[in-house]
């Protein structure tokens, strides 16, 4: 039995190095890898829906689409508060200011006296897109695979598959192209609705392409033949965009992939017949002119991207702040991007694999699950998180932003109890606001990772105050120099003025009862449901909390049939209209659809944010804001939550890591040492061989008397 | 037989329509073409003409069931529910709501469900039989006891831990497999032996109890005494006998759920990244992708149709007494 068992043992084990492909690690989980290639390993968790840049919004979705795709503008890597600078463009476009008569105005003129805002964009020469089979020509210069049948695609799984490929240079017309593409009905864009109230024609074109579309539901739409007022070539590398009005933030679209360039031929290419039935679409298979392009597209295992070989010879930044210099970011000052030449991506739906594998040092970089986190990080006596001894004996390295996003509990003002602009719901929803205390929410449930929110605008926006100087002075007051959340009485005190004293109604003498609306289910959203209730029992105000579904909830929400509901905002771009809209009148949910969730509407605030959108960042629009805040922190329409700060980790190979929260472009200039993280690998995943002769001899102490037994048995039988 | 398996399959498509209604009825009880609009298009700035414009693209702007505008057949059929269901039964799914191929996700999904499912059910039989058997082997003596309180235990525990136990263990602490992953060819062999190891020993509980009683019942009956009275030994009475008579209700819970084994398992998938049809369901249905949810409720549906038929053939295969007729 013994030497059955040494041959097993040695079968197995022999088995297992094989099936190792012979690495070192048997563990690895990429097949066939060099582990001193330069290759960025990183995970995602949610499949992408979209990877066509007029439809994608999400950021897992930007994640690739912002590597692949290249808008005119980007941000600054480095720079603080966040810079636009040239991404394919040669500058960064001034807008000209006509009044209705098309003449030019000045540029400080009066914004009610500009009819359109025009932007003229000049690219840089000599752009080409990756290689891509729609580009590829034949000997006599026509192009190769733009007639083909069912038949030809018959073979065809990935565009891999295409024997040649080819490339052109990137023209005005592209960004053009793209633009109208916003419009088409069958893309669904995302922004159509929003664009269509500011570029010129956009919303006729729209209705123009509907009825195309609906005329030829089965052909496509050739959008050339389609003229767009609002977007026109200029010359082979300029282009213009028309706005009505004057729409400050528009330049920050322009850094964004929905104005990024499709060349027609790709468009066209995908249209043939067979294409989508293979999933070879636009919408799956970008065709870009970024530092990377798509080379394997399995959304349900792995999505890989490569360096392009036709990439722009743009250069890592040179100009940044001490800090970053002291950070060595910028040791690579100069450097042709991108840094690594491959990424790959490998779907990892749940948390536990994923921080695994990223201890094994098998993913670069990860996020920190509450699960995890008690591992990764601690708090110091002062409230500063530093990484665990575990975490720094692996050369860990912890990465923290605050997001320029905000969540807040809001108020529907249309409703009769907590709605309405007057004094006494101003204290009731007051006295709410300081009786919940998020400081105590961030550290129970959160893991400290937040920061207790001062007004709509979250910090590295302008318009947002530091320190005491920025505290909302109706929830917080300065104690020692620290900002401190006003004691529970003020809110009784407040809550008895607004008619509620003790949390009756002074009239009826009937208790308070407020209705709170979520989403949230399960067991993690019921600890913090009682957490909410907790907070209002300080007021002897009793809270019911009404769970619901998505689409319930969204329902509720749009009819202005909740009462207090959770909700959030992430930054589209850093500038504080960004999240003062959400409190515009006109915006309101209720009636228009807007993004105004909680229906607040204040003429005053109106009239300021008006003035504020279309202003330049400087003191006066400071003081505008300033006074908007004001406003909103007395009306209290928000009980402002928190700003969600995120911690990441990276290891000690993974350089140029700075986060950047409005940058989608930043995979360019990560760099990687890939000999370090291979003798890392080595070190951590040596086999532990132990556990299989213990098994083999388990399984013999277990086999030997039974074998013993059956013998005896037959033996008796016989 | 051939008659018998024709007329099963026509009585199959009443079948398939009702769980076609049912799924219709209830998904859109829950959900509103407006919701799925919404969802589609994201949360952020998204205008009730957006709305109607992804609902036309999708065909989602038709009524339910019944067009009362419309006149003759198309009251019938220019209805969301014909216009998504007919060409179903043809096995042609169409298009996701992300625009994406339903049938070509299937095809490239199922190679890696069957890739784990398949070998948990092959080896996990074999296991569970012999085990099984062994305990009957051995009935009445501590073997047999402690066999069986070792089923109860295994059985008792829950599928994830085996999950989370296999890939700590196995994977974390011990280094000796990717923790998770997949790939095609004689790579993926290193990336399935985890998760067929824990799919084996997870189902071993309740296989092999349930096997046991079988083959216990069976080895009280007098076949079994005769065979032992001619002088054959105990293995060939278990192996010759014993399987062969206990196959019966063997074959029912195992035939039944072969052509299932295309639709995968959720959590083991989900677990060790292993891209196969098991998640395909949930995330549609948590994405309110109609077009993927129908779809594969009605490929769940006609698999399990063709596993009941698999399954008479293959009582007549086993007991000649079984005549299909």
């Amino acid at each position: 039995m013994v030497s059955i068992g040494a041959i097993l043992l040695r079968t197995g084990l022999l088995g297992l190095g094989l099936l190792a492909g012979c690495s070192d690690s048997w563990n690895n989980p990429y097949p066939g890898s060099e582990g001193d290639a330069n290759v960025l390993y990183s995970a995602f968790s949610e499949r992408p829906k979209h990877l066509d840049p007029a439809r994608s919004y999400s950021s897992n979705e930007v994640e690739f689409t912002g590597q692949i795709y290249e808008p005119p503008l980007q941000y600054h890597f480095l720079k603080r508060p966040y810079t636009l600078i040239p991404l394919t463009a040669e500058a960064v476009p001034k807008p000209r200011y006509f009044d209705a008569a098309g003449k030019l105005l000045p540029d400080d003129a009066p914004a009610a006296s500009i009819a359109e805002s025009v932007y003229e964009i000049r690219i840089r020469a000599g752009i080409r897109y990756q290689p891509h089979p729609a580009f590829a020509r034949d000997a006599a210069g026509r192009l190769r695979y733009h007639a083909l049948d069912r038949g030809a695609v018959g073979d065809i799984a990935r565009i891999a598959d295409f024997e040649h490929s080819g490339t052109r240079e990137l023209v005005a017309a592209d960004y053009v192209y793209q633009i109208k593409r916003l419009a088409n009905p069958r893309l669904s864009s995302p922004i159509f609705g929003l664009m269509s109230e500011h570029i010129i024609g956009l919303k006729a074109l729209g209705t123009v392409l509907e009825k195309a579309a609906r005329v030829r539901p089965d052909g496509t739409l050739n959008l050339d033949d389609f003229p767009l007022a609002g977007a026109e070539v200029v010359d082979r590398y300029t282009y213009r965009i028309r706005i009505q009005g004057k729409y400050p933030q528009f330049i920050y679209w322009l850094a964004m992939p929905f104005f990024a360039p499709i060349p027609w031929e790709a468009e066209a290419f995908y249209a043939q017949p067979g294409m989508a039935d293979k999933n070879l679409t636009l919408d799956w298979q970008p065709v870009g002119t970024g530092p990377f392009y798509l080379a394997e597209n399995d959304p349900n295992r792995r999505m890989v991207l490569k360096k392009n070989p036709y990439f722009h010879g743009e250069t890592y930044p040179t100009d940044g702040s001490e800090a970053d210099q002291q950070a060595r970011l910028l040791v690579d000052a100069g450097k042709p991007l991108p840094l690594v030449d491959e990424a790959v991506y490998s779907l990892e739906k749940e948390t536990i694999p994923y921080w695994s594998k990223f201890l094994q040092g098998y993913y670069d970089s990860s996020g920190i699950s509450s699960d995890s986190f008690d591992q990764a990080v601690q708090f110091t006596s002062g409230g500063d998180p530093q990484l665990t001894d575990s975490m720094r004996d692996k050369d860990i390295h912890l990465i923290t932003a605050v997001a320029a996003s905000i969540w807040y509990v809001g108020f529907n003002l249309l409703d009769p109890v907590v709605g309405g602009l007057g004094e006494d719901r101003q204290k009731l929803r007051q006295a709410l606001s300081i009786a919940f205390d998020y400081d105590e929410f961030i550290s129970i449930f959160l893991n400290g990772r937040g920061i207790p929110a001062q007004g709509p605008i979250p910090p590295g926006l302008f318009g947002y105050v530091e320190g005491v100087a920025g505290l909302n002075p109706y929830v917080y007051e300065a104690r020692d120099g620290r900002i401190q959340r006003h004691p529970i009485e003020t809110a009784r005190k407040l809550l008895a003025e607004a008619g509620y004293p003790n949390g009756r109604n002074a009239k009826t003498g009937e208790p308070l009862v407020l209705y709170f609306d979520t989403m949230a289910s399960g067991p993690d959203a019921k600890s913090r449901l009682d957490w909410m209730k907790k907070q209002l029992d300080k007021l002897n105000v009793q809270l019911v909390v009404r769970g619901t579904d998505y689409n319930r909830f969204q329902d509720k929400i749009r009819k202005g049939n909740a009462q207090l509901f959770e909700w959030g905002w992430n930054a589209d771009y850093p500038d504080p209209e960004n999240f003062l809209f959400l409190l515009y009148g006109p915006h309101k949910k209720v009636g228009t659809g807007g993004e105004n969730a909680a229906n607040y509407d204040n003429p005053e605030f109106n009239r300021l944010f008006e003035r504020m959108k279309e202003m330049d960042n400087g003191p006066e629009r400071q003081q505008v804001i300033d006074a908007m805040l004001e406003i909103v922190r007395r009306d209290a329409p928000w009980i402002f939550a928190y700003y969600p700060k995120s911690f990441g980790l990276r290891h000690g190979w993974l350089h140029n890591v700075k986060p950047n929260l409005m940058a989608n472009n930043t995979l360019k200039y990560r760099r990687i040492d890939p000999e370090l993280r291979e003798v890392r690998r080595a070190e951590w995943n040596r086999p532990v061989l132990w556990p299989i002769v213990l098994l083999v001899a388990a399984m013999i102490a277990v086999i030997a008397p039974a074998a013993i037994a059956w013998r005896r048995h037959e033996r008796k039988t016989a | 037989m051939l008659a018998y398996i024709l007329r099963r399959l026509l009585y199959a498509i009443p079948i398939l329509i009702g769980v076609n209604l049912l799924t219709f009825a209830l998904f859109f009880v829950v959900n509103t073409p407006d919701d799925m609009a919404r969802l589609q298009l994201g949360a952020k700035h998204v205008t009730p003409e957006a709305i109607e414009r992804w609902k036309a693209e999708h065909g989602y702007d038709k009524p339910l069931m019944l067009n009362a505008a419309a006149t003759g057949s198309a009251r019938l059929t220019d209805t969301i529910f014909f216009q998504h269901s007919a060409a179903m039964f043809v096995f042609e799914f169409g298009k996701g709501d992300d625009g994406r191929s339903i049938g070509n996700e299937i095809r490239t999904r199922m190679g890696p469900s069957l890739a784990i499912a398949l070998p948990v059910f092959v080896i996990g039989l074999m296991v569970n039989v012999t085990f099984a058997l062994l305990m009957v082997f051995f009935r009445a003596t501590y073997l047999d006891l402690w066999g069986v309180v070792l089923c109860v235990v295994l059985m008792s525990i829950s599928g994830l831990f085996y999950i989370i136990a296999g890939q700590y263990f196995i994977a974390k602490l011990w280094n000796l497999l990717p923790i998770s992953g997949f790939a095609g060819g004689i790579d993926g062999i290193r990336f399935i032996l985890l998760p067929v190891l824990v799919g084996v020993v997870a189902g071993i509980g309740g296989g092999a109890r349930w096997y046991r009683t079988i083959f216990l019942e069976e080895i009280g009956k007098d076949y079994v005494r005769t065979a032992r009275a001619k002088g054959l030994g105990e293995v060939r009475v278990l192996f010759r006998h014993v399987l062969k008579n206990g196959m019966i209700p063997i074959l029912t819970g195992a035939v039944v759920v072969m052509p299932l084994l295309f639709m995968g398992s959720l959590i083991t998938e989900s677990f060790f990244g292993i891209p196969g049809l098991g998640s395909y369901t949930i995330d549609a249905i948590q994405a309110q992708d109609f077009a993927v949810v129908r779809a594969m409720v009605f490929l769940g549906s006609f698999l399990y149709i063709v596993g009941l038929i698999l399954t008479d053939i293959s009582y007549s295969l086993v007991d000649p007494r079984v005549r299909l007729q």
